[in-house]
This record gives structure tokens, C-alpha cells and sequence, in this order.
């Protein structure tokens, strides 16, 4: 039944979210937690979609749905057509919230360890993990240790090692959360121009709306806990994007939205966590 | 830009030479209280010898070479205990490490045991191994172990799961990760672990030749003090100390240069 429209997308969607639901601990104990609720959601092939939402509402869950990470408690995931019940490293590169880059590694080893992991042949890691340091722009940095750059450059790096791995599809969790807005905003410019000559399919977690404006082609929206997606919000403009694109009409426009379906949402929350630690 | 490196790394040095210069004051001072409660105030040779009665006994002990037997049997004994204490320590640590109720179970249970005074039970060792190196070396086995299974636990369990989550996800196999993520992490913990274990091993090995033993540097110790060759004994101390400085220096040596790798 289900068939015929999986096979008319085929083509065009690379990961697939069938009603996945996600709760964290044991239902009817006060650690209980409904993260995401039924969400259904096709993403395409080169396309850059941004997860939004208030704090809690399960866009890092749905992230770690698709990259095998976790196992959602009902429905399924799939990439490229394959269902998801684990890492699959051939298609996912995952570049993470915090700093996963390995300390005790200088950055080209981490680079190559990764090449290692998924397992690439030794003869290729070399000249591979030269070329996304280059496309990041950190060739120089190769034999630093990732202590000794800046926060900036570590996400670089470590975005470098995911580029690395050659997969169709990366996922990124608040990549440039910890950083300073300038930073962020020069990290986005290069990521758009990166971006838009691989043709990677990117899903990205983000907190900042100028920043899933900027970078995404369809922006999802979630609600409050349990998280649902409330509207995507397609932006239509082609990458690569130039920082004037940040003082358009149509960003602010954009943007101006956003915060209008966030703000509700947001506010659900805050009034939610206040009710809760009343009642503790 | 190269001015300020400069700036600093000289007044890091200047630091460096400063407090060991502060260390020498110190064990000179010891020295020269040695030889004034020994020459001036006239303290018994037989409770405190003059320091150069005892530097003449210790370039007699090094000129003779009589000292050779006594020290490779305890250094053999610190090998033995070391290496028997080092195997089960990192085995049991890293299979501990392995499961949260592992460590649940045992970590309380092991730190318990650390803190008993293991070396009451000396006795019960002499009767099940002997006046010799055997009951020597289990001794320090059982001492050392401790400290090295502990931080063995407490090393592999303190890698951020981030770094395992990442490398997961990258596709690395148990035996991969092991290699390249949990043993890396967890290093320079375990590193001091054995320094710790290393040291321990040493003090428990001399320490038993003082109370029951038949040959070893602890018991040619007490041996010269009971037949009151006090400068002897005082020169055969400061052997030891010597020796047990230059160990502890090797082994700290070897762990700062691990953990510099970060």
C-alpha cells in the first residue's frame, strides 16, 4: 500500500522519517520523557533542511534517529533506502555538538583515524584528509593538537574529518553552537559555498534562526515537548549565499516569521519547566 | 609575536629554576643539621653518625661492589610483584570498566580493600611463601595492585562517551575503538596508576626485608643496625634512597612524556 508513493520518490528523497516516536526512561516513572511524537518527514537528495525548535523538543533525537545513534521507540528511519538500525558509516558523517574531535590526536590524525574507522583503504588517507583540511581552510593546522586552535577552527576541523569520510549524507548537531556570532556568521558563509559544490543531503539542529535562514533550503519548525514539526518553511534561494543575503528583505522576512512560530512554542516551555520545578 | 613566547617561556624557566633551587636549599639544610647535631652538639654516633663517617662507608659499600646481591634481589622482587601486579591490575581494571554494574559492584569493594593496611598480613604471607622472594613479591603484588586496578576502572570509565559515540559512528569495531579511542583516553590515568602502584611496590618490598627476610637492601638495613654499625646503615639508607629517587624519576619521566601528548 505503502509502495507506490516510496517508489515515486525514490529518486529525489535520500532519508526518509516514518512516524517516529521517541520517549526517554520507563513510561509511568517520573523520569519519563516524550521527546518526539509521530513525526513523518522526507528529506531530498542535496538538500540542506534545518531542524528548529525550543530547547527539548527532540531535534537532536531525530538527528540521532536517522544516524543510527538511537533506536526511535516506534517507527523507522530511512537513507538511501536502506532502513536505519545502527551507524552507517558509508552514508552518514556525523559532526557533533560538542567538540568530537579526539584531544590525544593532532588534527590530520583525527582526519585519518576517521578514514580508518570507516574503513578506507590506508593509500587514500593521506591525500583525502589533505584536501577536506583544504576545503576548510585549515591546511596549515594539520599537526596542531585540537587544544591548541580555536573553537572556530576546531569545528572546522571537525567538519574537515566528516567531509573526509565522502558520504552522501552529513548530520550536524548545533555545529556552531558554542561559538561567537561574527565566527558563526563567517563559519555559515564558507559552509554555504562548501556546501553547494558537494551536493551533499545535510540535516542540521540549530538554535539560531538567522542561521537556519541563511544556510537551509527548508527550515523544519518543531513545537514544544513532545516534539512535533509544527511548519517547514521552504527559504528558495540558491546557495552559494552571500553575507548581504543576511541584510535582505526576504531574510528579515523569513526570520521575522520563524521567531513568530518559535515564540508560542518557547513560551510553552518556559512555562512548563517553571511548572515542574513548583511542583518538586 | 615571537617576543611574548619568549617572555614567557623565560619566566617559566626562571620559576623552574627558582624552586629548584628552593629543593637543594632544603636537603642542604637537612645535611648541614646532620653534621651539626653530629659534630657541634655532639649527638651519640650510636643514635646518629657523623655524615662523613657514613659518606666513607658508602664509597666502601660502592667501591666493594658488596651492595650487588642485595640489590638485584630486590629489584628482581619489584620486577616480579610489578609485572604480576601490572597484568591483573590493567586485565581486571579494563574488564571491570566494561559494564556500569561491574563497576558498581567492585569499585566500592576494591577501594575498600586499598584502604586496609595490607602489610599486617605480612606474617600470613611469610607462612604461606616463605622467608623469600616469593613472599616478597606477593606482597608487592597484592600492595600494588590496588592502585593500578582503581585508576585502570577509573581511566577507561572517564572517556567521554562522545568520542565512543563519534567513533560509533564513523564504523569503528570494538577492537579498533579499543586501540585508538578507549586506550588513548584512558592513559593518563592509568599512567599514574602505575607510578602510584610502582612506588607502593618499592616501600612494601623494602619495608618486608626489614621485618622478615633473610637477604634484600631492607634487610641489610636492620641487619647493620643490629650489629650497631650505625654509619654502615645510615650510608646504606641513603643507597637506597638514592636508588628508589632515581626509579621514581625514570617512571615519572615516562608518564610525563605519555600524558605531553595531548
Amino acid at each position: 500500500m505503502s509502495a507506490s508513493p516510496a517508489l515515486t520518490n525514490k529518486q529525489d528523497v535520500c532519508v526518509h522519517i516514518q512516524n517516529v516516536s521517541h520517549s526517554f526512561g520507563v513510561e509511568g516513572q517520573p523520569k519519563h520523557v516524550r521527546a518526539l511524537l509521530d513525526t513523518t518527514m522526507d528529506i531530498h537528495r542535496g538538500e540542506l533542511l534545518a531542524l528548529i525548535g525550543p530547547s527539548g523538543c527532540g531535534k537532536s533525537t531525530l538527528l540521532n534517529v536517522i544516524g543510527g545513534i538511537l533506536n526511535p521507540t516506534t517507527g523507522t528511519a530511512s537513507v538511501n533506502g536502506k532502513s536505519v538500525d545502527g551507524p552507517m558509516p558509508h552514508d552518514i558523517a556525523y559532526v557533533f555538538q560538542e567538540n568530537a574531535l579526539f584531544p590525544w590526536n593532532t588534527i590530520i590524525e583525527n582526519i585519518r583515524l576517521g578514514m580508518l574507522f570507516q574503513g578506507v583503504p590506508k593509500a587514500d588517507h593521506e591525500g583525502r584528509a589533505r584536501e577536506a583540511l583544504q576545503a576548510v581552510g585549515l591546511s596549515e593546522f594539520a599537526d596542531h593538537y585540537p587544544a591548541q586552535l580555536s573553537g572556530g577552527m576546531r569545528q572546522r576541523a571537525a567538519l574537515a574529518r566528516a567531509l573526509s569520510l565522502d558520504t552522501p549524507v552529513v548530520l550536524m548537531d548545533e555545529p556552531f553552537g558554542a561559538l561567537d556570532e561574527q565566527t558563526r556568521m563567517v563559519l555559515g558563509e564558507d559552509l554555504s559555498a562548501l556546501l553547494s559544490r558537494t551536493g551533499k543531503t545535510i540535516i542540521f539542529v540549530t538554535h539560531s534562526l538567522g542561521e537556519a535562514v541563511f544556510l537551509a533550503d527548508r527550515i523544519a519548525v518543531f513545537t514544544a515537548r513532545p516534539g512535533r514539526i509544527k511548519e517547514v518553511i521552504p527559504v528558495e534561494e540558491p546557495h552559494p549565499r552571500k553575507a548581504s543575503f543576511m541584510t535582505s528583505d526576504k531574510f528579515n522576512g523569513l526570520r521575522n516569521r520563524l521567531f513568530d512560530l518559535l515564540h508560542d512554542e518557547i513560551r510553552k516551555t518556559v512555562s512548563l519547566t517553571s511548572g515542574s520545578s513548583g511542583g518538586f | 609575536m615571537s617576543a611574548p613566547v619568549k617572555a614567557t617561556l623565560s619566566a617559566d624557566q626562571h620559576e623552574r629554576r627558582l624552586s629548584r633551587l628552593v629543593q637543594l636549599g632544603f636537603v642542604a639544610s637537612l645535611a648541614l643539621l646532620w653534621y651539626l647535631a653530629t659534630n657541634v652538639w655532639g649527638m651519640s654516633p650510636l643514635l646518629l653518625p657523623k655524615p662523613q663517617n657514613a659518606f666513607e662507608e658508602l664509597l666502601d659499600i660502592l667501591r666493594s661492589g658488596e651492595f650487588w646481591p642485595d640489590l638485584l634481589l630486590t629489584l628482581g622482587e619489584l620486577a616480579g610483584a610489578f609485572a604480576i601486579s601490572m597484568t591483573l591490575g590493567l586485565a581486571i581494571g579494563f574488564m571491570v570498566s566494561l559494564s556500569p554494574v561491574f563497576v558498581r559492584i567492585f569499585e566500592p569493594l576494591l577501594a575498600g580493600v586499598y584502604a586496609v593496611p595490607i602489610i599486617l598480613f605480612l606474617p600470613l604471607y611469610v607462612l604461606f611463601f616463605g622467608l623469600g622472594a616469593s613472599s616478597k613479591i606477593a606482597l608487592g603484588a597484592t600492595i600494588s595492585f590496588f592502585p593500578i586496578v582503581l585508576n585502570t576502572i577509573a581511566g577507561f570509565i572517564s572517556v567521554d562517551k562522545l568520542y565512543v559515540t563519534a567513533a560509533k559512528s564513523m564504523g569503528a569495531s570494538p577492537t579498533v575503538l579499543l586501540r585508538h579511542v578507549l586506550i588513548p583516553g584512558a592513559l593518563p590515568i592509568i599512567l599514574s596508576g602505575l607510578r602510584m602502584g610502582f612506588t607502593v611496590a618499592l616501600l612494601s618490598i623494602i619495608g618486608s626485608e626489614t621485618i622478615a627476610s633473610l637477604s634484600g637492601l631492607g634487610h641489610r638495613i636492620v641487619n647493620l643496625a643490629e650489629s650497631l654499625e650505625i654509619a654502615r646503615m645510615f650510608a646504606y639508607i641513603v643507597f637506597v634512597i638514592a636508588i628508589a629517587a632515581t626509579l621514581n624519576s625514570m617512571v615519572s619521566r615516562l608518564e610525563a612524556s605519555r600524558s605531553l601528548d595531548k
